[in-house]
């Protein structure tokens, strides 16, 4: 029996395997903060004395916060900016049988599998042609982009799995489109909206791709991590900086993914197992 | 114009159409003030897609809904008098019970103690007393279909629309439910319309039915009237068990017909009710009960017929009888009840019986 | 009971106060549900027709340019695409980057199904929470990523100058940075996640009671697996390939922190093409051959899965 066979020896060897994939995901990214406290120049071994100076010195660089900034600026917009598209774009496809909703939707998910320097190279060209110069307005729709696959891809089995007669209970007590999507979608669709706007941030706040093509003369975070990476000595100072950016990564990404599963997991729908 | 005669709900000559699809074709059906009106039907005949066009769901293609003498057109569900009890409760999980039934009450802008007391009334109606501040995850499917009639109930619509509410129950509770539907009803005074494909709900809740088919309603009438009286083949079928019996019209006389009916040979049935000229091919339909099953050549003026017995089937509070007769393929179906709890000794397969009827045991339908 | 329903019947709609009421638009609304539904996918329609829509039909507009000093020379030539077809290097650069993404595929994909199979068939508790850790390194900055690989292979890297303490090696290992092993090791890591997921969800998928049956039937673990687990895991097999395959034909980021000389991707060359070399429509013109590629790869991976379909069932 299928029971049987899970509690014998193989398991081990899989287990094990489980570990060293996992050990092999997570270490190389260790190795960032360990070497970001070490006071040697060098990212090698053997590891010198304990330190925080290379944190104290990202204090004193004023590029760092003017960065940071700028990151944080544009996250925020396309964060809210995706959040609300996909919002409407995931009621109207989840709800109205619209023709031509799958193509659509195949188009939307495009940037996810497509490699980002097409759609940067092309967005750059448009920008170009159009006389927009480069800023981080044209860094910003680059990552919607980006991120707008993502944020649909969280709230549409949200919006599916979302009792339709719901909606229309509503509208039978007499609320309208407005009052009905306040009292009830929204509060339904809640987490996934939380969710979305978290990761929306994060993948947004970490891009590359599009930043480096769309980028004008104001930096992402990334973007001057790029540029700082082309001297060794400066390695210490971006490890310390990359902690700190994938600390606030994980933390944020782990709250999105966590809260994402809120109410999905207990259904939403008005049926339940009785 | 007299408010108190003309009909509460009126479908005039409605259509719907879903692209090239036509779901409902020319229905016409007045419901009275204070009526349990059901419509039956199997899957798919339109039922509940005429009860959303009531509710506002769905658009008329052609034709009109008036509800209490105005016109429903381009009114959408918010603005209509009539509330609807979803057919999976949709029950807002996020919110308590109370609030739940309050919803709709929003609108009115009435001092939160004069909602609660509302609901506090409406929770004894719907005999939940204090379950107020529970969430919708913790009813169990019985109790959150009476949440979802509470809070339609409380925004005194002229007319509650029911769809399938008793589906997703098993069938002890269903039952149970049926009764405190009926009463609910009764006690209330509120139309109900209620959608459903079971016709013993239909028959035991309702004043009125209207049977539909592919889009078409078949027949509107009492349960009585259904069940004894079919207007034509579809509704006798549909409702319950029936015989049908092909004959022939031999002779129309001015009180007794005579007919010359397959396997049963010659039948005598009322002059009334046929409408067939002589020698014109007829339908006949009996229902099981309608039949008496004896051992021995019956006594008295009955007509009888003597057959074969086939198999039986039992009910639990009937027992289904299969008759084979001479001269007809298909066995006759005998129903009876089991009024004794010592069961007599079984009848073999094979063995001779006799079956008898009253004149006016045959319903006559349409020659088809 | 009656008089409780009956009495103090709300204000509700009435008559020709509910049409008053009901404005226009809600009228509309209402009559036309198509409207509906279109006017909220229109923002996410307006978005993407400017920003993916749009842009690629220039990008291939640009393609049949040419480049001419500062400026473009409009007429519509195919001469980008002969050069990409005539000189070697543009063909070269191409399978060099069919190759360095195939070989990190295929790696990265054997690497994950054992992963795959042991949180579909051996984690009964909080599968989801292993989902999450596994994935999660993959939100992160891509960036990042890559920088960390590029410390730990490093001349003077982590590995080299660990196992140099530790007295394993006494010279430093070569070829371990600046090489297309560096990028394949590099590739695979970033995408490892990214390609475990469509091989989880289809192992997931299949129906515990097939397993039974086999068993019932006599087959022992490894028939089973190699008899059923393994054909109907395929399709997410398949999935799991192009989806890393592709996406990483078009990286430039890591052959440029992590490769070497030789290791220079067709990403590289697009983006050059945009920045030093300046030759725009070339760059077009390459992004469009690149995109071809991945059109048939696609097609591939669609026809593959369909075969697959009618030949399983």
């Amino acid at each position: 029996m299928k029971e049987g066979s899970y509690i014998s020896q193989p398991n081990r060897t899989l287990r094990i395997y489980a570990l060293l994939f996992m050990l092999f995901i997570y270490l190389p990214l260790f190795i960032i903060p360990v070497f970001s406290f070490n006071s040697g120049l060098y990212v090698k071994f053997p590891l010198e004395s304990f330190t925080f100076d290379w944190y104290f010195a990202l204090l004193d660089r004023e590029p760092v916060f003017a960065a940071l900034g700028n990151s944080v600026r544009v996250g925020l917009t396309v964060s809210i900016l995706s959040t609300v598209i996909a919002v409407f774009a995931a009621k109207a496809i989840a709800r109205n049988r619209l023709p031509g909703s799958g193509p659509i939707l195949g188009v939307i998910m495009l940037p996810l599998v497509v490699p980002g320097i097409i759609f940067g190279v092309a967005l750059l060209i448009l920008m170009s042609r159009l006389g927009v110069p480069l800023s981080l307005y044209t860094v910003t729709l680059g990552h919607i982009v980006v991120c707008l696959p993502f944020a649909i891809a969280t709230l549409l089995p949200r919006f599916e799995g979302f009792d339709l007669s719901m909606e229309e209970a509503s509208a039978d007590l007499g609320e309208n489109g407005w009052f009905t999507f306040w009292r009830i979608t929204f509060p339904i669709v809640a987490p996934g909206i939380v969710a979305s706007l978290l990761m929306c941030f994060t993948i947004s706040f970490d891009e590359f791709i599009m930043a480096f093509f769309l980028g004008g003369t104001n930096a992402t975070l990334p973007m001057y991590i790029w540029g700082q990476l082309r001297f060794p000595t400066q390695f210490p100072s971006m490890l310390a900086l990359s902690t700190l950016i994938l600390a606030a990564s994980f933390v944020f990404i782990f709250l999105g993914l966590w809260i994402g599963r809120i109410g999905m997991t207990t259904t939403t729908k008005g049926e339940m197992s009785k | 114009m007299n408010q108190q005669t003309e009909a509460l709900i009126s479908i005039q000559n409605v259509d719907k159409r879903f692209g090239t699809f036509q779901a409902i074709h020319d229905v016409s059906i007045d419901i009275q003030r204070g009526e349990f009106f059901s419509l039956l039907g199997a899957s798919g005949c339109g039922k509940t897609t005429l009860l959303r066009m009531l509710a506002g769901f769905e658009s008329v293609s052609a034709g009109r809904i008036m509800i209490d003498g105005q016109s429903m057109a381009d009114v959408p569900p918010h603005h209509r008098p009539v509330n609807m009890v979803f057919q999976s409760y949709a029950i807002f999980p996020h919110l308590t019970v109370r609030d739940n039934i309050a919803y709709g009450l929003r609108k009115q802008r009435l001092p939160r103690l004069r909602r609660y007391e509302m609901v506090e009334e409406m929770l004894d109606l719907i005999k939940l007393p204090g379950y107020g501040t529970r969430r919708a995850n913790e009813l169990s499917g019985g109790q959150r279909q009476r949440v979802a009639l509470a809070r339609a109930l409380i925004m005194r619509p002229k007319a509650l629309l029911l769809d399938e509410p008793l589906g997703a129950l098993d069938k002890q509770l269903r039952e149970q439910m049926q009764l405190e539907l009926r009463a609910l009803q009764k006690s209330v005074g509120v139309t109900f319309v209620l959608v459903t494909h079971d016709q013993e709900e239909a028959l035991t809740l309702s004043d009125k039915i209207a049977v539909m088919a592919a889009g078409r309603v078949l027949q509107i009438d009492t349960p009585a009237g259904l069940y004894e009286n079919p207007a034509n083949r579809e509704v006798a079928g549909f409702i319950g068990n029936m015989n049908f019996f092909i004959g022939k019209v031999i002779k129309t006389g001015p009180v007794m017909a005579d007919l010359q009916v397959e396997g049963l040979g010659h039948v005598q049935v009322e002059t009334s009710v046929i409408r067939q000229p002589q020698n014109a091919r007829v339908l006949l339909a009996m229902r099981p009960e309608k039949l008496t099953l004896s051992l021995d050549p019956p006594e008295g003026a009955l007509n009888s017929v003597s057959g074969t017995l086939h198999t039986t089937a039992y009910l639990g509070g009937l027992r289904q009888f299969y008759v084979m007769i001479d001269g007809r393929a298909d066995p006759v179906a005998v129903s009876t009840q089991n009024q004794r709890r010592a069961m007599p000794q079984d009848i073999e397969q094979g063995r001779k019986i006799w079956l008898s009827w009253h004149n006016d045991a045959f319903v006559v339908l349409e020659n088809t | 009971m009656r008089e409780l329903l009956q009495s103090q019947a709300p204000p509700v709609a009435d008559g020709p106060v509910a049409r008053a009421r009901t404005g226009l638009i809600s009228r509309m609304l209402f009559k036309h549900e198509y409207l509906r539904g279109y006017g909220l996918l229109a923002p996410a329609l307006i978005v993407t027709g400017l920003t993916v829509l749009v842009p690629c039909a220039l990008l291939v507009t640009l393609s049949f340019w040419t480049q001419v000093g500062y400026d473009y020379d409009t007429t519509l030539t195919l001469q980008n695409y002969r050069t990409a077809y005539e000189k070697p290097i543009y063909g070269a650069l191409l399978e060099r980057s069919l190759w360095i993404s195939g070989i990190a595929t295929i790696v990265t994909v054997l690497l994950c199904y054992p992963m795959a199979y042991y949180v579909a068939f051996h984690v009964h508790r909080h599968k989801m929470i292993w989902i999450i850790l596994i994935t999660l390194p993959f939100w992160t900055s891509y960036l990042l990523r890559v920088f960390a690989w590029k410390v730990i292979l490093g001349y003077e890297g982590v590995i080299n100058s660990g196992l140099m303490h530790l007295g394993l090696i006494t010279e430093p290992l070569r070829f371990l940075l600046y090489s297309n092993t560096a990028v394949s090791i590099t590739l695979a890591h970033s995408w490892a996640a990214f390609a475990l997921l469509p091989i989880y969800v289809s192992l997931e998928k299949i129906d515990k009671s097939y397993l039974e049956a086999a068993a019932d039937l006599g087959d022992g673990p490894v028939l089973r697996f190699l008899r059923i687990t393994l054909p109907l895991s395929l399709p997410g097999v398949i999935a799991s390939v192009f989806l890393m395959f592709i996406p990483t034909l078009g990286d430039y980021v890591t052959p440029a922190m992590v490769g070497g000389p030789d290791s220079t991707m067709i990403g590289t060359l697009i983006q050059l093409q945009f920045g030093s070399i300046n030759n725009w429509p070339m760059g077009a013109a390459l992004s469009v051959v690149l995109v071809i590629v991945i059109c048939v790869l696609g097609l591939c991976s669609y026809g593959l899965t369909k075969a697959f379909r009618r030949w399983a069932v």
